[in-house]
């Protein structure tokens, strides 16, 4: 036993010392393995990075009430009455200044994008004072809050970098009303900091709305307190609302997104995976053949099979390795935290994310660069294995 | 043509790695097939649609609705040869993934401005005869295994009936095909007639935008800020602009995902291309000494040069189509890696010509350098060479 592992060991050893001598091919194998995880790794990090912006902002103590049969704030309705009664059901927080919950209007208003000078659909929200207290990490980086009844709004730190002319003193025309942009706010990442927020109770009029609201977000005393809360609602015979979490809302708008993302970085990742292989393939091939006397020597010396096989592996899978710790590199150094905006299809407005490359993806990458390197390795390993000695050492 | 036998020979010198070599080209190519088609995807079908539209929206945002009455002023308008509109319903079949989009329409202008959307004529009666009638595009029709007569229940998000309920049943009278294959067929288009009656609430009394068709496209702008300012100072106020316009401002707004996702596959397909030029180039120096045999032999150095470059050639073009092929026959008969969410998914024409010109271009380009070492080859060096 002892004996067999130290001769993998000197044969792998030989090996790996003599990758030097092919370097041509062993760095196409490497360079092969590098392009695989890396487009990999990038591309799945678009979805990643959206999700992660959608779903970090959903709490899972914060409760969504929307009109039933909605499946997004954009389609929904309430009237003022039914929001006070979902404000002072029995589950929600309650604060110095009454229940933490807040009703809100939600549409979109026209900004140009910076990068491109096009008009976008960034989302204006008209909150209650209780907005601030329900999502509680919010914070205000530069100037200050609006004031209530003011024509004043607050931009998020994504919104006022990806569109233009939200700078703190600017002026914005919506709706038949003259804005001015007042402060601009982080919310640790989230969701939130895409949008526009000002006051609901002038957002209304100047969108004519009337009394109406869209949904209503409620901070409850705990996690466990959703279901009696929602159960309340649906309950009861003034309401026809629709209760979620939070965060399962953020996390079912993220789907469709994170899905093609997904779907085409998996897809694209397997292609190249099998045009790497093939590439991995010629490279342990001719690495096979030009080492033949050399394995057929050591043969002859009276080293097994086995050895032979595991020593080819291991160059392939070192190889491979070595190919993806690269493409992860590259793919991390390069566009972790990379800024772009989206269009999120289900509430018809911008959302402004950062490429996210995280440690399941690396993970990922790097399962790739080992099956690649495995298939890469197995075939000529067992092909240096099966040469007869003696052909092997005759040949030049 | 007779040195073809000679190139076939070399190729088949080593098997293995002319296969394996033939897999990478084939991989690439397939790669580069599915780019196009994803680049199509991704710009949304900006460059189909007409010219001579305009579509008017509410100047604040495209989700805000516009009073039913515009449509006689606009249809007032000199220049204006036809008005239709639209009304989004987004609804959901069965789940919210299966996602795709819903209009409720004016039956009787619909389908003449938007000729690109093909209609079989008596479908398109029995649809305008049919209050829950529905034309479905082709792709929609095949995702979900509909057929003409069936019942399409939609839940509704925004619209409820009369009774509360938030499901709507639909018939379908009608399917319709793209004129060309940039056109998306994942609509669902239902009598607005229907959605105003049946609706709570009643007479809705807006419709989400309207589309015009203009007699002279040259007099686009001037039209669009006549409309516009017809509806100046009112509480909707317009934004009137060609239909191109509209399109490519979502198209923006999806922004620069489909541009980071095709650059990111462009780089992936030129890393395959280098792996395998590599292995290509490497094989060709192997065989230093038998080029130069074949020069002892009396070919010239031309002609060296050219069974080096055929052979590289000859790979290339063999990976290359058989690359895009396959790709042509996935996208054509599969469609897209999502399951068809992404509306719009084909390959198309110029950019299969354009892979094939890159193949030969690859060829050459992996060929040249060690052709034209051999072509200058010593024969003396060459043949000492071990």
């Amino acid at each position: 036993m002892f004996n067999a592992l130290s001769q993998v060991a000197t044969v792998t050893w030989l090996g790996l010392r003599t990758v030097g001598q092919r370097l041509g091919s062993s760095l196409a194998t490497i360079f092969g393995v590098m392009g695989v995880v890396g487009v990999l790794i990038v591309v799945l990090s678009i979805g990643e990075g959206f999700r992660r912006a959608l779903v970090s902002s959903g709490s899972d103590d914060t409760a969504l009430v929307l009109r039933s049969g909605s499946d997004s704030e954009m389609t929904s309705g309430l009237l003022r009455d039914h929001t006070r009664i979902v404000a002072e059901a029995p589950g929600v927080l309650r604060g110095a200044q009454g229940p933490v919950a807040s009703a809100e209007l939600y549409v979109v208003v026209d900004v140009p994008k910076r990068s491109t000078g096009t008009d976008a659909n960034v989302p204006l929200r008209g909150v209650q004072p209780a907005a601030f207290q329900v999502r509680d990490e919010i914070e205000i980086v530069e100037g200050r809050v609006f004031q209530p009844g003011r024509n004043e709004i607050i931009a998020g730190r994504s919104a006022a970098s990806e569109f233009a002319g939200l700078e703190v003193g600017n002026k914005k025309r919506w709706g038949g009303v003259e804005w001015t942009v007042v402060g601009i706010f982080e919310a640790g990442g989230g969701l939130s900091e895409s949008e526009i927020w000002c006051d609901v109770g002038v957002l209304q009029p100047a969108y004519r709305r009337g009394s109406t609201f869209q949904a209503v977000y409620a901070k409850l005393e705990s996690a466990a307190a959703f279901d009696g809360f929602k159960d309340n609602l649906t309950t009861d015979p003034r309401l026809d609302v629709k209760v979620i979490r939070e965060s399962e809302y953020y996390e079912a708008q993220s789907r469709t997104l994170h899905s093609i993302i997904t779907g085409l970085g998996v897809f694209i990742g397997l292609v190249m995976a099998i045009g790497a292989t093939f590439g991995a393939l010629n490279t342990m091939y001719s690495a096979v053949a030009t080492r033949t006397r050399e394995v057929a020597t050591l043969r002859a010396l009276g080293f097994g099979a086995g050895p032979v096989v595991v020593s080819i592996l291991a160059e392939a899978l070192f190889l491979s390795l070595v190919g993806g710790a690269l493409g992860s590199a590259v793919a991390y150094l390069g566009f972790n935290g990379f800024r772009a905006a989206t269009m999120n299809w289900s509430s018809f407005s911008q959302v402004a994310f950062q490429f996210a490359v995280t440690p399941p993806l690396i993970a990922l990458g790097t399962v790739f660069a080992l099956v690649i390197g495995l298939i890469g390795g197995l075939f000529p390993a067992i092909r240096a294995a099966r040469m007869p000695v003696a052909t092997a050492l005759r040949e030049l | 043509m007779k040195f073809f036998p000679l190139i076939w020979s070399n190729l088949k010198r080593r098997k293995v790695r002319t296969v394996f070599t033939l897999l990478s080209i084939f991989a690439a190519f397939f790669l580069f097939g599915y780019l196009a088609a994803i680049r199509v995807a991704f710009s949304m079908g900006v460059n189909v649609v007409g010219a001579d539209r305009l579509s008017v929206i509410h100047k604040t945002a495209i989700i805000m609705p516009l009073p039913v009455s515009y449509k006689e002023r606009i249809a007032s308008v000199p220049g204006v040869e036809a008005v239709t509109f639209l009304n989004w319903f987004g609804g959901v079949y069965q789940d919210p993934k299966n996602f795709f989009p819903q209009m409720a329409v004016d039956t009787d202008t619909m389908f003449d401005l938007y000729r690109e959307m093909v209609v079989p004529k008596e479908q398109l009666e029995a649809w305008t005869a049919d209050r829950t009638g529905v034309i479905v595009g082709k792709a929609t029709m095949e995702r979900f295994g509909w057929k003409l007569g069936d019942r399409v229940p939609i839940q509704g998000t925004i619209y409820r009936k009369q009774d509360g309920s938030p499901l709507w049943e639909f018939t379908i009278r009608g399917v319709y095909t793209g004129r060309e294959k940039e056109v998306d067929t994942s609509g669902f288009y239902f009598h607005y007639d229907y959605l105003n009656q049946a609706s709570r609430g009643g007479d809705l009394g807006f419709v989400g935008w309207y589309v015009i068709r203009i007699a002279d496209p040259a007099q686009a702008a001037e039209i669009s800020k006549k409309i516009d300012s017809l509806f100046a100072n009112s509480p909707a106020e317009t934004k009137t602009q060609t239909e191109k316009a509209l399109a490519q401002s979502f198209a923006n707004q999806v922004g620069d995902i489909g541009l980071i996702l095709t650059s990111i596959i462009a780089v992936a397909f030129f890393m395959l291309l280098l792996i395998v030029g590599n292995t290509m180039a490497q094989s060709v120096r192997e065989r230093t000494n038998e080029l130069a045999v074949l020069k002892t032999l009396g070919f010239s150095h031309g002609q060296v040069l050219g069974f080096v470059l055929a052979e590289s050639c000859l790979l290339a073009l063999l990976g290359g189509a058989m690359g895009l092929g396959l790709a042509w026959v996935l996208i054509t008969s599969v469609g897209d890696p999502t399951n068809g969410q992404l509306p719009v998914f084909f390959l198309p024409g110029k950019d299969a010509v354009l892979g094939a010109a890159v193949a030969i271009l690859f060829g050459l380009a992996t060929g040249v350098l060690p052709a034209m070492q051999a072509m200058r080859l010593r024969i003396v060096d060459a043949l000492r060479r071990v």
